[in-house]
């Protein structure tokens, strides 16, 4: 009220000058960088910042005072949390603050692998089987014959089939999730060509491929965004499974659910050793996840719906 | 007394770019049984103001201030228990879209007889006899089946003949019909008027009705109301609007509508134009709202806001020039 | 005379319904069946109607969006309907759109100077880089639309103005038909004028011809040279406007036009208030479509279908009425 107010004196006789009315709410102060990030999309800002920290202490792991996460030291079993080992050590005798740290390279290397692989893959399926009807078809039966497998089951079968790394985790986890991928962008691509856009750039005598290229494939960037992110959680979560019962990564290589394996004989005496990994991952998935959800609302509140 | 005396009625909204000013100072009454249309275009606040009646703007964002008053008491200083009393029994609504308005997994019947047994307190049997006789009231055959039926096995007229029976049930004193007809196709929209003014004899409730549709507010108001980015520009009765409008938007608005019939009496014409933009209700308007896209205005409009003017027998029009140019001319 | 800009024969487009999860059989929906009219170079023609009576259906028919059951579309003496997809392409930049709504009917990841420069690129239009930037500032300063809007995207923009970049696109292929399949329905009354008065002065401007896919009949009136009442898929009455305004012959066209609130109040009108709604197109009823709410209908409407007849120069009629009143008067 104060910048604008009027002084009734100077409108001429015979004018009627509106009644002044209060302001009822509080004025808006619109903030920017981060402060304002943070009160518009809170759950993008703390996500991304968990995320962001994770990723930086599996990038530092080496220069965060670990030591050789693999290194066994007999005479040092089973130790209790210390100044000297924050976490404890393990039945070989290993730092538990270093594995897990170090586990973290492995939980976010899937994850986001597993979040790219599939997404690409579901992409082109889902693409393909939303402008070829003859093709739709086949690839969706078979999509719907691998979602009738539990992801988890259809990861553990293919993980039975090849030797245990990262590399074939990757590929399983993958090869399990991207039926649901595919589904989703299939559903995108078939609402997408409803769209008027698409009918006037059939109009103006665009190519089938152009089509795709430039009016539907940067529509379906935003939901698959939001999918990917869910996916990297799961995948996360796949992982840490599958080393849990010994079908994931190599024993030799730290990972959460291989160091949870380990500790799980002692859980009820040693209890630290099996919950500083699955704090870890809580926290991870967590993140991933607020990151997934903020970006669903700040992306497209429509889409926020029908997802 | 009035029946619905509204002042200075203020709807805002909190969004991240600013405060929307959906609705600022607005002032109206509605008589006993009298019919009073709101007109205006998309985001001029008619149908804010018309929830703000209602109190079903979500507080937090939103904000309603001024006052309400009904009976001769505030509606906006009512508990949320006295206001749900209110809703649907003294004060009832018609919305624009009646298949998301219904239930779509209850029986017709199930809902005009849930209205009646919450606020009329029937039992199940009365209320069911009275659900078959609303139906008869708005015109839809074989009642006795279609209660039974749901609201997707009714096509879009006889859901929105549905929903007025569902408005009616409790015999309401002010009907708020928002857009009622918009969704509908124009055979069923004459369908659908016939029985609103028909109704309108009967029942005797008071109706507002919030349309942009000029020649749905020519067909049944009494008295029309205009607004303009969240503000009352001009209220008269039905007819002395329409033959002199004084506001220049209201003239704008009439002169942007082709007339059915005008090609043959040779009156066809270029349609008026009302050039530019609404303007952006998240900042503070200095002056008149309509100054912006007025040919009349002048720097006085631009520094002071009109306030609302008599300009003629229950004419009030917030323009600084409106009267003074009809006097000349 | 020359020969019509658009000529379309017998139209029909029935889409298949699935009756139920693993059920083979499926129904038809008869949404356009057995459409025929013409539009000169230059002419607007209007195809009016409610909801669900086909309308739009024939408009995507006309731009081949689809394939048509059967019928043909001729373009200047050329069939379209079953075209070659290269020969086609050429077509499809003589007949172009503009869609009902304004935020669908652009794409939001695009710019408005991407947007405008599509069709232009993809039926090779421009002769340079130089030649494109030209066509495209030009186009905007048609649509009354400012040049520094170019590298603005469709959100940034009033549903008014995001309808002058969706006519600015069809005009970008310089076509002789624009299809406006409810081009100015969604639009608010201020607006909409503004949008009317453009596409007419274009109009004028580059001798466009239209084919006017609307409801709201006070615009049709006020736009038109003829008008194509459509009712269930079919055409019911086609004739000039004065003769459609003045003189409706079909019953339907009647009720139809009656039914317009006017915008005047205590103006003497007796509307015809139809009964019931409009059937479905699944089962369209048998003989004349219009004979389940039709004031005037008798034995034979039940039975036997009218055929589009003349009434007058230049009105042709579907009603078995109209044919009792050519022959008594004849």
């Amino acid at each position: 009220m104060t910048d604008t107010t009027v002084n009734p004196q100077a409108l001429p006789a015979g004018f009627v000058l509106a009644p002044q009315l209060p302001e009822i709410l509080r004025p808006v102060t619109i903030r920017r960088g981060f402060v304002g990030l943070l009160r518009g999309h809170p759950t993008v800002a703390i996500g991304g910042t968990l995320l962001l920290l994770l990723v930086l202490i599996a990038i530092f792991a080496p220069y965060l005072g670990t030591v050789d996460p693999t290194a066994l030291a007999p005479a040092k079993r089973t130790r209790a949390p210390s100044a000297l080992y924050w976490f404890g050590t393990d039945v070989l005798g290993r730092d538990i603050y270093s594995r897990v740290l170090f586990g973290a390279r492995v939980s976010l290397t899937v994850g986001l692998s597993v979040a790219i692989f599939a997404s690409a893959a579901g992409l082109a399926i889902g693409i393909v089987s939303g402008f070829i009807r003859w093709a739709d078809g086949i690839l969706m039966r078979f999509m719907d014959g691998l979602m009738s497998i539990p992801p988890i089951l259809l990861a553990i079968a293919l993980m039975a089939l090849t030797r245990g790394s990262v590399g074939n985790v990757i590929l399983a986890i993958t090869v399990a999730e991207i039926p649901r991928v595919s589904r989703l962008v299939r559903s995108v691509v078939l609402s997408l060509r409803e769209q008027p856009y698409v009918d006037a750039a059939v109009a103006c005598g665009t190519r089938t491929p152009m089509i795709i290229l430039r009016h539907i494939l940067p529509n379906t960037l935003a939901p698959m965004l939001i999918q990917a992110t869910y996916i990297c959680a799961s995948a996360m979560i796949t992982e840490a499974i599958l080393s849990f019962i010994g079908a994931g990564t190599p024993p030799t290589i730290p990972s959460w659910g291989n160091i949870m394996a380990e500790g799980r004989a002692l859980w009820q005496v040693k209890p630290y050793i099996v919950f500083f990994p699955a704090a870890f991952l809580s926290v991870t998935v967590l993140a991933v996840n607020l990151l997934g959800d903020g970006l669903r609302d700040a992306l497209d509140p429509r889409m926020a719906k029908s997802l | 007394m009035a029946l619905l005396e509204v002042e200075n009625l203020q709807t805002h909204f909190r969004t991240p770019s600013g405060i929307n000013r959906a609705v600022e100072g607005v002032s109206f009454h509605v008589n006993e049984g009298e019919t009073l249309a709101i007109v205006g275009e998309s985001g001029c606040g008619k149908s804010v103001t018309s929830m703000s009646l209602m109190r079903l703007i979500p507080e937090p964002p939103g904000r309603i201030a001024g006052s309400i008053r009904f009976a001769g008491k505030d509606l906006l200083q009512m508990s949320d228990r006295e206001m749900r009393a209110i809703r649907g029994n003294d004060i009832s609504m018609i919305f624009q879209e009646p298949m998301t308005s219904l239930n779509p997994v209850l029986t017709v019947g199930r809902q005009i007889r849930e209205t009646l047994m919450i606020h009329q307190g029937l039992d199940k049997q009365a209320a069911e006899a009275h659900a078959i006789e609303m139906l008869i009231l708005v015109g839809i055959p074989e009642p006795k089946r279609r209660v039974r039926e749901y609201p997707h096995q009714l096509s879009g007229g006889m859901r929105q003949r549905v929903m007025i029976a569902i408005a009616l049930a409790c015999n309401p004193k002010l009907l708020i019909a928002d857009e009622p007809t918009t969704a509908l196709d124009v055979t069923i929209q004459a369908q659908i008027l016939k029985l609103m003014l028909d109704l309108k004899h009967r029942v005797g409730a008071a109706i507002i009705l919030i349309t942009h549709d000029l020649g749905v507010v020519a067909e049944i108001a009494e008295r029309v109301m205009v607004m303009y980015a969240g503000r009352k520009v001009e209220e008269a009765p039905v007819a002395e609007l329409f033959r002199s409008p004084r506001h220049p938007y209201t003239q704008g608005l009439l002169g942007a509508v082709p007339r059915l019939g005008s090609s043959l009496t040779g009156t066809a014409r270029r349609l008026a134009e009302i050039p530019g933009q609404v303007p952006d209700l998240r900042k503070p308007i200095v002056g008149c709202v309509f100054a912006g896209r007025c040919a009349l205005a002048t720097d006085l409009c631009r520094q002071y806001a009109p306030g609302l003017e008599e300009k003629g027998p229950r004419h009030v029009a917030a323009c600084h020039y409106a009267a003074k140019g009809a006097v000349a001319a | 005379m020359s020969p019509p800009l658009l000529q379309v024969n017998d139209l029909k487009k029935h889409f298949p319904v699935k009756k139920g999860l693993f059920s083979r059989k499926s129904e038809w929906v008869y949404a356009v069946d057995g459409v025929s009219f013409e539009i000169a170079r230059g002419e607007t023609l209007s195809l009016v109607g409610e909801s669900g009576c086909g309308k739009s259906t024939v408009g995507r028919a006309i731009l081949r969006l689809f394939d048509i059951t059967s019928g043909q579309v001729i373009l200047d003496g050329q069939r379209i309907d079953d075209a070659h997809p290269s020969t086609m392409r050429q077509m499809r930049r003589r007949v172009q759109v503009v869609f009902q709504d304004p935020f669908s009917s652009l794409n939001p990841r695009m710019r408005v100077r991407d947007i405008l420069a599509e069709p232009i690129r993809n039926f090779g239009l421009a002769k340079s880089a130089i030649d494109l930037e030209t066509r495209v500032t030009a186009l905007m300063d048609t649509v009354r639309l400012p040049r520094e809007a170019l590298n603005r995207r469709p959100h940034e923009f009033s549903g008014g103005q995001r309808q002058r970049i969706g006519i600015a696109r069809a005009l970008a292929a310089e076509p002789e038909l624009i299809v406006c399949d409810e081009a100015v329905s969604a639009l608010d009354v201020s607006v909409k004028a503004q949008i009317v008065n453009l596409l007419q002065d274009l109009q004028r401007e580059f001798g466009l011809a239209l084919l006017f896919i609307s409801h709201d009949l006070a615009i049709v009136e006020h736009m038109t040279h003829r008008v194509a009442v459509m009712y269930l898929g079919k055409i019911v009455e086609v004739a000039p406007r004065y003769e459609i305004f003045a003189a409706p012959k079909h019953p339907y066209t009647k009720a139809l036009l009656s039914a317009v609130p006017l915008p005047e109040p205590g103006a003497q009108r007796n509307p015809i208030i139809l009964k019931g709604d409009v059937p479905s197109p699944i089962n369209p009823p048998s003989g004349c479509r219009f004979h389940t709410r039709c004031p005037l209908v008798f034995d034979r409407c039940r039975t036997e279908e009218p055929t589009l007849r003349a009434a007058g120069p230049e009105q042709w009629v579907a009603c078995h009425l109209e044919e009792g009143a050519a022959v008594a008067s004849g």
